[in-house]
């Protein structure tokens, strides 16, 4: 069998559906053998958007995501993809073509080091010298990428390895002596962290990525309310724990809610499942949390104690984690944490999140996205771009349901949620997808308003347009005395730049009509990019400054 | 303070790139990093010594070198008994007292005259590194001409 038809049968063993990429002339034999395949192929317009939209289906449903490119240009532009992937823990497989092995190292026509390049923001990658080694390495490669933490892997396939013949034989199993991720908590580890939690009389727990990537939402849910402690939800971690529950802070950290950052930091235990304590939601490391003994659970060794030192540390996956911590609860006597409930809720009331409604006359962003979660009762999948719009979004949008947040937390892509969000609804075509962008990021995947034109996709876009690129304005205005250096946008007309795809596009700029825009918008059977004009200098708030206290908030302690 | 840590990783093209790449990327420094094949050839053995002022970063190094596929097993030297060499090779110009210089050295310390030519000697060091440093410290009065050295290995007791 070819190297082409091998890899090919070999991504159709992983259970592969459905891949996102771009052809070139060192994945033509792969393109070949995919034309007869039964696995769907979406043509984005951009390599990047391929990555992205591997790592939107990836994130809404837990499987692996599998974008292909050609060599040189087509492999580097998947690394913003690739690194993003990488540091949110996003299973995606990445395949890229290489130049022939005779060729490689001699500068020939699109070579680049691929795996040079990738090396440090992909969990493994492979070149592929030999024909025979293929099954292996693509069963490999989806088992690091599912496995441990997840993350993407990257091959890159020589052309001529794509037409040389080899026996196909899939393995089995597979056993790699260096590579064995814990699954189970430490019982010891566990008994310890139950003592701390019987004795807690201010416990919160801070509930990460780790949850939404585990599946632990219910095991979370289930824990939190027999111990009741309140749970704050990082951005990673939306979804992981509902957003309406009584319990739920909201998200922590730099724009994260004034009762989070309070209950976190007057806490006397901190209970933190799959949060690596970026440095967004710490702020001052020395004055987070600094009365709290904190149990630290994660399946990546070297997220416990990098930032924060930790008190238990329980290496592991959270589900199994908090199931065994659940089992040992079975007949726990909650210590009496009514001061503590009566004084997080005193917070809750004084310091809700809030915004000013129409002091100015212009649509206020953060009203668009309460009616948006209104009308779509909290159960679209909602992709966000990077910036202003993903901080309302985390902030306004009730996220109920797990792997209904699609957002690039740890590399903070602009660009992202767009094809996100067409990889999302390929892979959920029966639920209502949305992207949240600015009038900045949308323009960064514009071209992917071809992938949805072409494959019939129907993905809402909602520009929160503010003619700015409006988190740095809003740093440019507190910090830097109001100079918008580089940050005034001079857009396209967006409706016709829709119409221009054959997407129906729509602008709104009046305050009454919002409601029954969103209304419009959901309603309409297709894709919609609607254009909304909003407050221009409007800002999110609350804000730690960076390097600041998270209790040292801005704006929303009124 | 240095830290001797030893890697055994799998004997396979890139893990040495994957090693370095990880102490840049996080800006480790490391002093010196050896590698050869251990007795089982499908296993390489790195002796990394690294500069680490707090224990935190440490921890850290460790746990990122295990984090790495192909690093099998990492041994923290540090408050262990072991064993370690350096070797060391040095062109030594001849001046007038050369000779004698050389004979005390090598009465004092484990060198050997490797080669003795019409205008330098090569000695050859082979030593632990608190030694390695001494005689360094020794050789620098007198007129070097070339100096390689390999970098740690060691091996628990």
């Amino acid at each position: 069998m070819k190297g082409a038809k091998i890899i090919i049968e070999s991504l159709r063993k992983e259970g592969v559906e459905v891949i996102f990429g771009y052809p070139g002339g060192s994945v033509i034999p792969f393109f070949d053998v995919l034309y007869d395949a039964p696995i769907k192929f979406i043509l984005t317009r951009h390599e990047q958007a391929a990555a992205h939209a591997a790592d939107g289906y990836a994130r809404s449903t837990g499987k692996v995501g599998v974008c292909v490119a050609t060599s040189g240009p087509g492999a580097t532009n998947l690394t913003t993809g690739i690194a993003t992937a990488h540091m949110d823990s996003v299973p995606i497989v990445a395949i890229t073509g290489q130049v022939k092995t005779s060729l490689i190292g001699n500068d020939a026509f699109q070579e680049a080091d691929v795996t040079g390049i990738t090396r440090s923001i992909s969990k493994y990658n492979y070149l592929v010298k030999d024909v025979k080694d293929l099954a292996y390495t693509v069963k490999e490669a989806f088992h690091f990428a599912r496995s441990g933490r997840p993350g993407p892997i990257v091959i890159d396939l020589p052309v001529d390895v794509q037409i040389q013949d080899a026996e196909f034989k899939y393995p089995e199993e597979i056993n790699i002596r260096s590579y064995k991720p814990t699954f189970f908590g430490h019982p010891g580890q566990i008994k310890r962290a139950l003592r701390l939690i019987s004795k807690s009389k201010k416990p919160v727990i801070l509930a990460g990525g780790g949850v939404v990537i585990a599946n632990a939402d219910k095991e979370l849910l289930t824990f939190a309310e027999k111990i009741k402690a309140p749970v704050a939800i990082t951005l990673m971690g939306m979804g992981g724990f509902p957003s309406t529950n009584p319990l739920s802070l909201g998200m922590p950290g730099m724009h994260g809610t004034v009762y989070a950052n309070m209950a976190i930091t007057e806490s006397d235990l901190l209970i933190s499942v799959g949060c690596r304590f970026d440095d967004r939601i710490t702020g001052k490391l020395d004055a987070f949390a600094p009365e709290a003994k904190i149990i630290h659970i994660d399946i990546d060794p070297t997220s416990i104690s990098k930032n924060i030192k930790v008190d238990i540390p329980i290496v592991g996956d959270a589900k199994n984690i908090l199931g065994q911590l659940n089992k040992e609860l079975e007949g726990f006597d909650v210590p009496d944490l009514s001061k503590w409930q009566t004084k997080v809720n005193e917070w809750k009331n004084k310091h809700p999140l809030a915004y000013k409604k129409n002091n100015t006359g212009k649509i206020k962003p953060q009203h668009i996205i309460e009616e948006i979660y209104k009308q779509t009762k909290g159960k679209a999948i909602i992709a966000t771009e990077v910036g202003q719009n993903q901080m309302w979004t985390a902030q306004y949008y009730q996220f109920d349901y797990n792997r209904h947040f699609l957002s690039s937390g740890g590399l903070g892509t602009m660009g992202y949620g767009f094809p996100a969000a067409i990889g999302a609804k390929v892979a959920n075509p029966d639920k209502e997808v949305i992207v949240i962008a600015g009038d900045g990021s949308i323009q960064m995947n514009i071209q992917e308003l071809a992938t949805l034109s072409m494959y019939n996709l129907n993905v809402k876009i909602i520009i929160l347009n503010n003619h700015y690129l409006g988190m740095v304005r809003q740093w440019q205005e507190l910090f830097y005395k109001k100079r918008y250096s580089g940050t005034p946008l001079k857009n396209p007309d967006f409706v016709k730049i829709a119409e221009g795809y054959g997407i129906k596009g729509l602008q709104v700029k009046k305050i009454n009509e919002v409601e029954k825009k969103v209304k419009e918008i959901l309603e309409f059977k297709g894709s919609v990019l609607a254009d909304f004009l909003i407050e221009e200098e409007e800002n999110v708030f609350p804000m730690v400054p960076a390097g600041e206290a998270i209790n040292r908030m801005i704006g929303g302690m009124a | 303070m240095k830290h001797t840590i030893q890697a055994l990783v799998e004997n396979k093209f890139g893990v040495l790139a994957r090693v370095s790449s990880l102490f840049s990327a996080r800006g480790y420094n490391i002093t010196s990093l050896t590698v050869g094949e251990t007795q089982d050839s499908a296993v390489s053995c790195m002796t990394i010594v690294v500069e680490a002022e707090e224990e935190r970063i440490l921890e850290q190094i460790k746990k990122q070198l295990n984090k790495l596929i192909d690093v099998i097993t990492v041994i923290d030297f540090t408050n262990r008994d072991y064993i370690d060499r350096e070797l060391l090779l040095v062109k030594l110009g001849k001046e007038k007292n050369s000779k004698e210089v050389v004979d005390k050295l090598i009465k004092e310390y484990d060198i050997s005259v490797i080669e003795d030519a019409a205008d330098y000697y090569t000695l050859e060091i082979c030593d632990q590194r608190q030694y390695v440093e001494e005689i360094l410290k020794e050789l620098r009065q007198f007129n070097i001409r070339e100096l390689v050295r390999t970098g740690k290995i060691a091996i628990s007791r």
